[in-house]
């Protein structure tokens, strides 16, 4: 795909993840493939059930073996993750590749202290001492930005506030200098001003560590702050990829295009109603023939022969640009009405 | 801590109470002479003065309930009957014996059957929940999950005779129940409680299983577990260390329960094996109508009951540090 | 607004929740300052939007006025009606003219009720017969909201998150209410279906006359939908005006900083400057004296800790903006988020 010397260090292709339930296959994830470059943060964009979440946690294994079917390869830094033993990925687990998740309150653990979460990530992984783990963690938890690590080490996360609980979070993920970092939601459950500081904390670190960062979220302003790259995902696949720029200025596929049009904005025009995208999320039991936006997209019957509800369309990319659609570019420029937003610069 | 403890026995102090004073209504309520009924068949009207003289039934119920409550702290004489000292719960005038000394005669017996049937249904039952919760919807678990509650339904008296009609007599692996007290022979107290500790925990551990298992499963599916998983941890340490611990709270609650109802003696189990515990006890005060007798039962019981609560109340402090006791 | 009674208008209002603890009694020992000495007034048919993060109180306020709470102290009146301390009685006849939309979508609709039977419990309580029936007025109502009638007799779980919060209005519309408060109706659902809820509610807004207290965290929606702001930090108004003034020119540094940590899903050749607040909102148990937002402020001097700063019109505003500050910013330097009215100018 990329056609550079470097290898991806991270390369999905065709990943598959299908859930089976009593209600039948879930399939959360059908058919999804890209690169990710060392150092760089992809942002990927979906609503809920888009399977933005279900992806990640498949990269570091942590799907449920039993009623989960993946197909694809995953390849990390030219090792092969999909159907790897369990050994080998607790091996990489908070090591090569750690992840932050959404809420830090029910996904730190009540009853250890936070210096005993963070400092047994780093005893697994190089077999230090306890003290010397106890001393990581007070130095992770200087580095975002706690006061008073070397008393706070000893306190639970329920002494934390939302905001330093991300923080202790963000410390855990860190402790081992992982490569790549994955960011589920890192900053939905927070404040605004709260979100603010955690993302100049992320970006900081970045660069300091050289982290390749896949940071996962719903919300395209935040996308718009952290991300260099960013993924679209609609019912399970990529619809649209490209640069932060490309996609937020000139999107190309109706979905993205839909979802920046229906944001209000700070400078969108008071007098003019939103404009949102009609119907709901598919279900993934049972999702929509060809593409699967097709319901809810209000150009699919400009598309001659029915080809949307009829055929899938297929994401081709060209030098990390691209989209999976039937409509033509010139009628694409046609449709795609400025948006309100956006173009005010 | 030292303040929840103060705190908190204050307030069973003040439970205990009410409890004692209701249970002493409902039983000298009933419209029955208490004192013709503790004479007995040989009694003599001199006899009947007598008992009436010391349950002091002429004066007014307040006075009575009094009488009882200082007699805790003070004790309380029972003139041609002998003394009770304190603490004194009482006079059985059916046994001509103050009510402690029965039942602190009789609270070994329940108490070896509490404890050797509180480590068979806590071992079996923990452990087979857990391997339950590993094996999810695998055939081990759905085994255990049916093993359960096919036990749970069970009766102690329909499996406890079966048990003994088998065991016992049949095939005569097992000896006849009863209880030596540990001290004099430990070889005997063990054999002769084996089969009622057993069947008594066969029933506890399916309810333990059954908690266990879903406890477990409702913990393994927490995000801070997810997390434990995501930093590298093995399964067996998140399973052990991060789950488990989640999952402790729950049951130590129940147990909590369960330790005072068998601490007040399981009528049924003893009825079966013949054991002369406190619920034999406390089913032949009822057959007797000896009302002081099961007065001071249920007194006993009910302390066990609220102890159990604080501790309970203490341990889930320790497994939780969300929990703080003030 | 001066000339005529509002609608709703609060003064002083404040609640304190009591905390319990003490040795070997348990007593108060303390107050959760949640809401304390609120002034607001909202109009007829005016959507007044009432921003903060979590902890401002501003989930409280919107309990106290709908007197789901009751206050400490403060007044509340509703059409001149004073109902600060109303008993369920007297509290009646307004609390159908006040009605409420939740953020849960999930939980705020009662799972084993059709929607029918959800639409027309609040006529059924009120003994309301709406000519042609209970059941065509709900059918009726769910036209309006942009459901189809036929799902009367329906579940909740039937639908999507986006369509339960249809029910959600639909409901509180069943009463045809003066006043409606709004906690969070949009944080709960998905970005695509945020912007068909929000435009339904301007709808309901605007064809039926009724008022909003529009409660959420979304700087950009409440811009969208109320015509007046308030910002509150710490259970207090730090800043209260017309949506141009508010946004166009804030005056308060916590509403600038506010403002500046949105973010925007565009992307800046020059990146815009953004002020970073340090550290996290205090504890409302123990507010810091006098300006509550000086421990994180950048301003903040000797002053602003010994004298709490009143809300008002402070120089430079225009009539009805109000501001709480000892220094408020005029400084331009500080680049001001933009509010562009006019859509020729998107190029």
């Amino acid at each position: 795909m990329t056609s550079t010397d470097q290898q991806p260090f991270l390369s999905i292709k065709d990943l598959k993840v299908h859930f089976s339930t009593e209600d039948g296959i879930v399939k959360a994830v059908d058919g999804l493939s890209f690169d990710l470059v060392r150092g760089k943060t992809l942002g990927i964009v979906g609503e809920s059930g888009s399977g933005k979440s279900v992806t990640n946690l498949t990269i570091l294994g942590l799907h449920n073996p039993d009623s989960t079917k993946v197909e694809g390869s995953i390849v990390l830094d030219g090792q092969e993750l999909n159907g790897a033993s369990e050994r080998t990925l607790e091996k990489l687990r908070g090591n090569k590749m750690a992840m932050i998740f959404q809420d830090a309150l029910t996904s730190l653990s009540p009853y250890h202290t936070i210096g005993k979460q963070i400092g047994e990530t780093y005893r697994k992984h190089t077999g230090c001492s306890k003290q010397a783990a106890r001393e990581r963690a007070i130095e992770m938890l200087k580095r975002v930005g706690i006061p008073q690590p070397e008393v706070r080490v000893d306190d639970y996360p329920h002494q934390f506030s939302g905001g330093m609980r991300q923080r202790a979070m963000i410390a855990m993920a860190l402790v081992c200098d992982p490569e790549l970092l994955i960011a589920d939601e890192p900053t939905t459950a927070l404040d605004v001003t709260v979100q603010a500081q955690i993302m100049d904390l992320l970006k900081d670190l970045q660069q300091e560590f050289g982290t390749s960062i896949i940071f996962i979220t719903h919300d395209l302003g935040v996308i718009a702050d952290i991300a260099d790259d960013v993924l679209v995902m609609y019912g399970g696949r990529c619809v649209e990829r490209g640069t932060k720029k490309e996609v937020l200025r000139d999107p190309q596929h109706p979905y993205t295009w839909g979802l920046l049009s229906s944001m209000p904005s700070l400078d969108h025009p008071v007098d003019v109603p939103l404009n949102p995208i009609p119907g709901s999320p598919p279900s993934l039991l049972n999702p929509p023939s060809g593409c699967r936006f097709h319901p809810r997209c209000t150009f699919a019957e400009k598309v001659e022969g029915g080809l949307c509800s009829a055929e899938r369309p297929l994401l081709e990319i060209v030098d990390g640009r691209g989209s999976a659609c039937h409509l033509s570019a010139d009628q694409r420029a046609e449709f795609f009405t400025d948006l309100a937003g956006s173009a005010a610069n | 801590m030292l303040r929840f403890l103060v705190r908190r026995l204050l307030g069973a102090v003040i439970t205990l109470l009410i409890i004692s004073a209701v249970t002493f209504m409902l039983f000298y309520a009933v419209p029955r002479d208490p004192a013709r009924i503790a004479c007995g068949k040989l009694c003599t009207p001199e006899t009947l003065e007598l008992i009436r003289h010391n349950m002091g039934i002429s004066d007014p119920m307040p006075v009575q309930f009094w009488h009882w409550l200082s007699g805790i702290f003070l004790g309380r004489e029972y003139p041609g009957f002998g003394n009770c000292d304190a603490p004194c719960l009482g006079y059985s005038f059916v046994n001509r014996e103050p009510v402690l000394a029965t039942i602190l005669d009789r609270f070994p017996t329940t108490f070896s059957l509490f404890l050797g049937s509180s480590v068979v249904f806590l071992v079996f039952g923990i452990g087979t929940g857990m391997l339950a919760a590993l094996k999810q919807g695998k055939p081990t678990d759905k085994i255990a999950s049916s093993a359960s509650l096919v036990a749970s339904s069970m009766q102690i008296y329909f499996v406890g005779t079966l048990a003994l009609y088998v065991f016992v007599y049949q095939l005569q692996i097992l000896d006849q129940p009863g209880y030596t007290p540990f001290s004099e022979n430990p070889g005997a107290w063990f054999s002769g409680l084996l089969l009622p500790w057993l069947i008594l925990a066969l029933i506890f551990t399916a309810n333990y299983t059954r908690m266990t298992r879903s406890q477990m499963v409702e913990q393994l599916q927490e995000d801070y577990v997810r997390t434990a998983r995501a930093k590298g941890l093995s399964r067996p340490n998140v399973f052990f260390r991060f789950a488990w611990r989640g999952a402790m709270g729950p049951i130590v609650t129940i147990f909590g329960v369960d330790v005072g109802v068998l601490l007040g003696g399981g009528m049924i189990t003893e009825k079966t094996f013949s054991i002369q515990g406190i619920g034999m006890l406390s089913l032949k005060s009822v057959v007797n109508n000896d009302l002081p007798m099961l007065l001071g039962v249920m007194v006993v019981t009910a302390t066990f009951v609220v102890l159990a609560n604080i501790v309970v109340d203490a341990c889930y402090a320790l497994i939780d540090p969300r929990i703080r006791l003030a | 607004m001066s000339s005529t009674t509002p609608l709703l208008d609060v003064s002083g209002l404040t609640k304190h929740f009591p905390i319990k603890g003490g040795f070997p009694i348990r007593r108060t020992v303390g107050h959760v300052q949640a809401v304390d000495g609120l002034d607001f007034q909202v109009g007829e048919g005016e959507s007044l939007g009432l921003v903060g993060e979590s902890g401002c109180g501003k989930s409280t306020t919107g309990r106290l006025i709908t007197r789901l709470l009751e206050p400490t102290a403060g007044k509340i009146s509703y059409q001149g009606k004073d109902i600060t301390h109303a008993n369920r009685k007297q509290l009646a006849p307004v609390r159908s003219e006040i009605q409420m939309i939740f953020q849960d979508p999930y939980a705020s609709l009662n799972p084993r009720q059709t929607v029918g039977k959800i639409i027309s419990g609040p006529m059924e309580i009120n003994n309301l017969n709406p000519a042609g029936g209970r059941e065509k007025r709900v059918r009726e109502l769910l036209e309006i909201v942009g459901l189809n009638p036929e799902h009367y007799n329906r579940f909740p779980h039937e639908f999507s998150g986006g369509q339960r919060q249809r029910i959600g209005v639909a409901r509180a519309l069943a009463l045809e209410p003066k006043l409606i408060v709004a906690d969070e109706p949009v944080s709960a659902l998905d970005v695509s279906i945020q912007a068909q809820v929000v435009n339904l509610l301007q709808k309901v807004q605007q064809e039926l006359g009724i008022a909003f207290v529009f409660i959420a965290h979304d700087l950009a929606v409440v811009r969208h939908f109320s015509q007046r702001v308030a910002v509150m930090y710490l259970g207090k108004i730090v800043e209260i005006a017309d949506r141009e003034d508010l946004y166009g020119n804030p005056r308060h540094p916590y509403t600038r900083a506010l403002l500046s940590a949105v973010p925007e899903a565009t992307v800046d050749d020059t990146p815009r400057e953004r002020i970073r607040l340090q550290g996290d909102v205090p504890s409302p148990i123990n507010p810091p004296s006098g300006c509550r937002f000086r421990t994180r402020c950048w301003k903040a001097t000797e002053k602003c800790a010994t004298e709490a700063p009143p809300l008002v019109q402070v120089e430079g505003n225009k009539p009805g903006h109000l501001t709480a500050c000892h220094y408020p910013e005029t400084d331009e330097a500080t680049p001001a988020p933009r509010l562009s009215k006019d859509p020729q100018t998107a190029a």
